[in-house]
C-alpha cells in the first residue's frame, strides 16, 4: 500500500517522522477545549509542548459524548457551561498555530461538524491551521463526505481502529485516513485503567503491518510505565483522561501549568529523547 | 415494502454513526437478524412466544362512545397494544431481540428506558430466557416512573440510575451504548425503538410490524375495507412505524404521527422534533433532532417520559419527506385531557404516550373530518401514569 497524495506532506506526518528519526514513539496528549476555560487551555498546550508533546489533541465538547467515560464527560460539561463551541475551538486552534504549538488534532463528535456544515467546517479548519480531525462516531462507511472536503483543504482525517475491527477494515480505514491511525486499545469508553489489555501488542503489530500510516494507541493509558510498554510496539501513544483529571483537580491553582508540564515530561521520559 | 439500503439509509436518514468498536458487532447483529428473519424455525419460535406468552393478537376494539363524542360520523378502532403482556407494544420487540441474542450466544442483555415500559419488557424476557439484564434509566425518569422501577427489580433486572445530562431517555441511551461498547462480546443491546445505528431502526420496525399486520386483517374482517386514517404517537417511533408499515402500500390510508408538544414550542418545553428540529446525527443515526446552533442536543420536555426524547426514528423523517405520513403534535394538557376522556368514555386508561394519539383524534376528528373509519394505536396502558396524574391533579388543586 502506498501513501496517497497529501498523506505524507502534513505537519502530523512530519511530527511522526521527526519522532521516528529520534527512535522515539510520538507522545500525543489530549485536553478538552475550554476546561477550565479557553485561555487556560491555550496556556496548557504551551505546557504540553514544553513537556515533550509531538502532537496535541484538542477535545471539542459535546452534549452527548457516548464514547467517553466520566472524567471526559465532566470536562465537556464544564466547557459547555463556559459556552465553548466548535467555532471557539477553531479560534483556539488558530491562536495555537500562531504561537508555534505542535500539530493540532481536533477530537470531536460528528454532530457539531455536521451542524456547521461539512464544507464550511473544512474551510474553517484549514484557515485555523488545524492539522487533523478525529471524529469518534464517524466510521469510514459514513466519512466520505467529510474526507472529500478535508482532503483538498490539506487537513488530515485521523482513522480509527479497535480490537473489534475485522482485518478487512484496516484497508477501509486507511483509504480515507491521513496523519496517523488511532488504535483504540480496548472495548470501552475513555478513562484510566490499571492494566493494558491482553493481546494489544499483537493487534497493533498486525495493524502496523497492514497500514500505510503510523499507529498511535490510546484509551486507558495514563502512566509512564504504560507509555513505555506501548512505545515498544506502536508509533505513538495518546494520553487523555489522566491529563484531563489532573486539570480538573488543579483548575485555578497557580501551578496548574507547571503540573501539566511535569506530568507530560514524566510521560515523555520513557520514550527517550 | 420500503426497506433501508445496504448502508441502513432511508433516503438521507439513518446510517451507522458509531465508534469503530461497534462496527463489527453491528455487522454481526445485522447478519444474525437477516438470517433469523428468513429462518422458518426462528419465525415459528417468535410466533409461538408472541401468541402464548405476549398475548397476541391484541384486539382491535370499536370504541363507539369515543366515536359518539366526535359526532358519530367516524368509526374509531383502538388497536389494543395496552392488552399485551407487560402493558405495551414494547414486548413485541424484546421477545424478538431476546431470541436473537440467545441465537447469537449472548448471555447478557441491556436496555435503556424512558417511561419504563421498554425496561420492563426487557427485564421480562431476560427472566423468561434466563439472561442477565441491566436497564439504564435517567434519575428523573426513575422518579416519574417509580412503579416500573420496582417491576424491573421484581423481574430480576438491575436498574442503573443515570445521573448525566438531563437524566432522561437520551442520557439512558448514551449510558447503555457505553455499557455495550465495553461489554460487547457477551452483551446484546436491546434498543427499544426505531432509533440508533443500522440495523436497529429496520430490525425494531420488523419486530413491531406485527401490530399493523394484525390491524390490517382485523379491520378488513370487521369492515370489509381499509381505514381512512391511522393515528399513533411518536417518541422514537416504534409503535407508529409498527402500525403504519403494513399500510404503506395502501395509498388511501392516511398516516398521522403525533409528537409531544409539551408546554409550548420554545426550546426545552417540548419534544416535537419535526416542529422545532433540524437535521443532525445523534446516537448512531442521522435524523431530525432538537439541537442548538453549535450542534449540542437541547433539553426536551413532555408530560410523558416515553416521548421525551430529542431525536425521531430515521424512517419517520423519510416518510415525512415523501409525504407518505404527516406529523403533528399535541400539548401536555391535551394529552392529559385525552387520558381522562378515554377513561371516562371507554373504561380504558391509556398510557400518557398513547393519550397523545387520542388527543389528536379528539381535536381533529370531529364531524367526520378524518373519514368514516380510523385506527388509533393504543400503544400502552396507563397504570404506570396514574400516580403521576393524581399527583399533578393534587398539585393543581392545592395551588388553585
Amino acid at each position: 500500500m502506498s501513501a496517497g497524495p497529501g498523506k505524507t506532506g502534513g505537519r502530523i506526518a512530519a511530527a511522526f517522522a521527526g519522532a521516528r528519526g529520534r527512535k522515539r514513539c510520538a507522545l500525543i496528549p489530549y485536553v478538552t477545549a475550554g476546561d477550565p476555560d479557553l485561555a487556560t487551555t491555550r496556556r496548557l498546550v504551551g505546557a504540553l509542548r514544553r513537556g515533550g508533546a509531538d502532537v496535541v489533541e484538542i477535545g471539542v465538547p459535546f452534549s452527548d459524548p457516548i464514547a467517553d467515560g466520566p472524567v471526559n464527560q465532566r470536562a465537556a460539561d464544564r466547557a459547555l457551561g463556559n459556552g465553548v463551541t466548535l467555532r471557539s475551538c477553531l479560534e483556539l486552534a488558530a491562536g495555537l498555530r500562531r504561537e508555534g504549538a505542535p500539530p493540532v488534532v481536533l477530537f470531536s463528535y460528528y454532530n457539531p461538524i455536521h451542524r456547521m456544515g461539512i464544507g464550511p467546517f473544512a474551510q474553517a479548519a484549514a484557515r485555523s491551521g488545524v492539522d487533523g480531525v478525529l471524529v469518534t462516531d464517524l466510521p469510514p462507511e459514513e466519512a466520505g463526505e467529510l474526507h472529500g472536503a478535508l482532503s483538498p483543504a490539506g487537513v488530515d482525517l485521523i482513522g480509527l481502529l479497535s480490537p473489534t475491527s475485522a482485518p478487512d477494515r484496516v484497508a477501509k480505514v486507511c483509504a480515507l485516513a491521513g496523519g496517523f491511525i488511532y488504535f483504540i486499545s480496548r472495548t470501552g469508553v475513555t478513562g484510566m485503567r490499571d492494566d493494558l489489555p491482553a493481546g494489544l501488542e499483537g493487534q497493533v503489530r498486525a495493524a502496523r503491518r497492514a497500514a500505510n500510516l503510523p499507529i498511535a494507541v490510546g484509551f486507558g493509558i495514563g502512566r509512564p510505565d504504560q507509555v513505555r510498554a506501548i512505545a515498544s510496539f506502536a508509533d505513538g501513544v495518546v494520553v487523555g483522561s489522566a491529563l484531563v483529571r489532573l486539570v480538573e483537580e488543579h483548575a485555578g491553582a497557580a501551578d496548574l501549568e507547571d503540573r501539566v508540564e511535569a506530568f507530560c515530561r514524566s510521560l515523555a521520559a520513557p520514550l527517550g529523547s | 415494502m420500503k426497506t433501508p439500503d445496504e448502508h441502513g439509509r432511508f433516503g438521507p436518514y439513518g446510517g451507522r454513526f458509531v465508534p469503530e468498536t461497534l462496527m463489527g458487532p453491528l455487522r454481526d447483529l445485522e447478519e444474525a437478524w437477516k438470517a433469523a428473519r428468513s429462518d422458518p424455525g426462528f419465525l415459528k419460535e417468535l410466533d409461538h412466544y408472541l401468541k402464548t406468552y405476549a398475548g397476541r393478537p391484541t384486539p382491535l376494539y370499536r370504541a363507539d362512545n369515543l366515536a359518539a363524542r366526535l359526532g358519530g360520523q367516524t368509526r374509531v378502532y383502538l388497536k389494543r397494544e395496552d392488552l399485551a403482556h407487560t402493558g405495551a407494544h414494547k414486548i413485541n420487540n424484546t421477545v424478538g431481540q431476546a431470541l436473537l441474542a440467545r441465537r447469537m450466544g449472548k448471555t447478557r442483555i441491556i436496555a435503556e428506558t424512558g417511561a419504563g415500559q421498554h425496561g420492563v419488557a426487557t427485564a421480562t424476557v431476560a427472566a423468561l430466557f434466563r439472561l442477565r439484564c441491566a436497564v439504564y434509566m435517567g434519575e428523573e425518569d426513575m422518579r416519574r416512573q417509580a412503579l416500573n422501577v420496582y417491576r424491573m427489580r421484581l423481574l430480576g433486572a438491575e436498574v442503573r440510575p443515570v445521573l448525566a445530562g438531563s437524566r432522561t431517555l437520551k442520557d439512558a441511551i448514551s449510558e447503555a451504548m457505553r455499557d455495550w461498547v465495553t461489554n460487547v462480546r457477551e452483551t446484546h443491546y436491546v434498543l427499544g425503538s426505531v432509533l440508533g445505528a443500522h440495523p436497529y431502526p429496520a430490525m425494531v420496525r420488523d419486530f413491531q410490524s406485527v401490530i399493523g399486520d394484525e390491524a390490517r386483517l382485523q379491520i378488513l374482517e370487521a369492515e370489509g375495507r381499509l381505514p381512512d386514517a391511522l393515528i399513533a404517537c411518536v417518541g422514537g417511533g416504534s409503535n407508529s412505524i409498527g402500525l403504519f408499515h403494513a399500510f404503506l402500500g395502501d395509498p388511501g390510508v392516511r398516516m398521522i404521527g403525533v409528537e409531544a408538544g409539551g408546554t409550548g414550542l420554545e426550546p426545552g418545553r417540548h419534544a416535537a422534533r419535526f416542529a422545532g428540529g433540524s437535521l443532525g446525527v445523534l446516537q448512531g443515526t442521522r435524523t431530525f433532532l432538537l439541537q442548538d446552533e453549535a450542534g449540542n442536543i437541547l433539553p426536551t420536555h413532555s408530560v410523558s417520559a416515553g416521548l421525551d426524547y430529542a431525536a425521531v426514528g430515521p424512517e419517520h423523517a423519510h416518510l415525512r419527506d415523501t409525504g407518505r405520513a404527516t406529523y403533528t403534535h399535541v400539548s401536555d394538557d391535551e394529552a392529559l385531557g385525552a387520558f381522562h376522556a378515554l377513561a371516562e368514555l371507554e373504561g380504558i386508561i391509556p398510557a400518557l404516550e398513547s393519550a397523545h394519539a387520542v388527543a389528536w383524534l379528539l381535536r381533529e376528528g370531529e364531524g367526520g373530518r378524518l373519514g368514516s373509519r380510523v385506527i388509533v394505536n393504543l400503544s400502552g396502558r396507563g397504570d404506570k401514569d396514574v400516580e403521576q396524574v393524581a399527583r399533578r391533579a393534587g398539585e393543581e388543586a392545592g395551588g388553585a
